[in-house]
């Protein structure tokens, strides 16, 4: 049948299909209660900052070990929570809003990055940085994608209650309990841990896209944080699902293409959404007798 | 009667301007205490130096046993983000982290608590609704709901009733007089003084310094009152070091 063909077979006949499904599943998995917490705490430019800032960690990785997962990672990691305690430090003791600071440095650290990646690379492996190469996701880079989101959700678990609470009322959290900056700390680590595999699949400039367009577009359809993570999860991997295709039966590349899914979810959600969408404003239908 | 927290000539401010000048005193266990004085006589940072939120800059605040666990502390603009996605039940539901603490899971008994806790503050039917969806008086409850469930020994209040509705003030109210009844110490700083005179039998009037502290019939009077009302204000920039600072 042609919807077979379009929709189901790909994934069966090709096994770099299936890789890709997997790793965008996964992360989806990770990413989005990490984003969903992040766009409550009103982080998201700060997801930003921190995606770009991986990039001179990645490239540092690169010159010294070339495409190697391990190096990548690592360097990855260590760039990106420097930046996140800096940013957490600076936020926490000084009145100096985060976004000017942020925005200056994530624009150096591109620099820098694609600076060092051209030191030794070639164009095509400062695209594979920039955007990433989800279809060619080998075992090692999936298992690494997969940990990540269990270590996530393992996490986010145990921290629920001090994370929720810290974003809801810090200074009742403050009266109870002294892990309010911990807490945060930790949170800022699974944001670069997230960011770091969604690197792998997509590429600097577009890891944050599966942590913050589910998360912006879940905003939309429900009110309780509960229901707005699963949906997060939910759209994260059926952009994954619809931007595979979407690559696979046009020229468009697929880390842009699954972004670009996720980006008309949440268009979709901004204008059709239940909770504050446009359409809902502009015809409210009548109110009720309660 | 023994003093719950005692007051060692204490100065509390902002950038060495002193908020609270020269408190001497002690709040005795099981009062009810009204703490009354003009807008910045220094209220709110008195509360804040007793719940340990500010640094005298000079004194001593003695709490004696007392342990941040057994202090409950209303602020007076909750920084409470009410756009959050959270419910009633939810943030009731906090106010057992005194012994559910960070993992602690909730039974069946802490479920009746906070049942019983809502109805107490008049919200039955209000669990599952977003706080995003509340009016002022209606978050108002909710936050008394928490305070019953943190079941501390004192309990600090700043201005819970400013901008409430009659009947929410009076459901609350009996709310304060039940934690008398249960012998907890309660302070609370309020503006509305016949409020004060019918439910408070302790008042602190505090115009920066001390102007008086004892049985409310006392405190109050014309003369006091005046007294308080003719304290500056503002902070004074060209203020000389004070000779009495430690």
């Amino acid at each position: 049948m042609l919807i077979y063909k379009a929709l189901i077979a790909p994934f069966f006949e090709f096994e770099f299909m299936r890789r890709a499904l997997v790793g965008a599943c996964a992360l989806a998995l990770g990413a989005g209660p990490v984003g969903v917490l992040l766009m409550l705490r009103r982080m998201s430019l700060m997801g930003d900052a921190m995606a770009h800032a991986i990039l001179p960690g990645a490239a540092i990785g690169f010159l010294l070990a070339g495409f190697n997962l391990f190096a990548l990672t690592v360097g990855g990691l260590a760039a990106g929570l420097v930046v996140a305690l800096l940013a957490g430090f600076v936020a926490r003791t000084t009145e100096l809003k985060e976004d000017a600071a942020l925005a200056a440095f994530f624009l150096v650290s591109l620099a820098i990055g694609v600076t060092i990646v051209s030191l030794r690379g070639s164009n095509i492996d400062l695209l594979h940085f920039l955007f990433g190469s989800v279809l060619a996701l080998d075992n090692q880079t999936l298992v690494l994608i997969a940990s990540i989101a269990t270590l996530s959700l393992g996490v986010l678990s145990v921290i629920w209650r001090p994370l929720v609470l810290d974003c809801v009322d810090p200074g009742f959290l403050r009266s109870v309990s002294r892990s309010g900056a911990p807490v945060h700390t930790l949170f800022l680590a699974l944001v670069v841990l997230n960011l770091v595999g969604a690197f792998h699949a997509l590429g600097t400039l577009l890891a944050v896209g599966m942590m913050m367009l589910p998360a912006v577009a879940s905003r939309f359809w429900v009110r309780d944080i509960t229901p707005m993570i699963l949906m997060a999860i939910g759209i994260g991997m059926l952009s994954g699902y619809a931007g595979l295709l979407l690559s696979f039966h046009t020229a468009v590349p697929a880390g842009p293409a699954i972004i670009l899914v996720a980006g008309l979810v949440y268009a979709g959600s901004v204008i059709f959404g239940r909770v504050g969408g446009l359409a809902r404003q502009l015809f409210p239908g009548r109110h009720l007798e309660a | 009667m023994t003093a719950l927290v005692k007051f060692r000539n204490v100065t509390l401010g902002y950038e060495r301007h002193p908020a609270v000048h020269h408190l001497d005193g002690a709040v005795e266990k099981g009062t009810l205490l009204a703490v009354v004085g003009p807008n910045g006589a220094g209220k709110s940072t008195l509360f804040k130096g007793l719940v340990g939120l500010l640094k005298p800059l000079a004194g001593q605040i003695e709490r004696g046993v007392l342990r941040t666990r057994d202090i409950a502390y209303l602020p007076q603009i909750a920084d409470i983000d009410r756009s959050f996605p959270i419910n009633v039940y939810d943030i009731v539901a906090m106010g057992l982290w005194r012994n559910a603490g960070l993992f602690g899971g909730i039974g069946d008994k802490d479920r009746e608590k906070i049942h019983d806790a809502v109805a107490a503050v008049g919200l039955t039917g209000f669990e599952r609704r977003s706080i995003a969806t509340l009016s002022g008086g209606q978050m108002q409850r909710v936050l008394f709901a928490r305070l019953l469930l943190q079941d501390a020994n004192l309990i600090v209040l700043d201005e819970p009733f400013t901008a409430i509705d009659a009947k929410t003030t009076d459901d609350l109210l009996a709310i304060v007089h039940r934690w008398h009844g249960e012998k907890r110490t309660v302070l609370a700083a309020l503006h509305d003084l016949d409020l004060v005179r019918t439910n408070f039998p302790d008042v602190l009037l505090l115009a920066r310094e001390p102007v008086a502290w004892g049985p409310s019939n006392t405190v109050l009077t014309a003369e006091n009152l005046l007294k308080a009302r003719q304290m500056c204000e503002a902070f004074d920039d060209q203020a000389a070091a004070c000779v009495d600072a430690a």
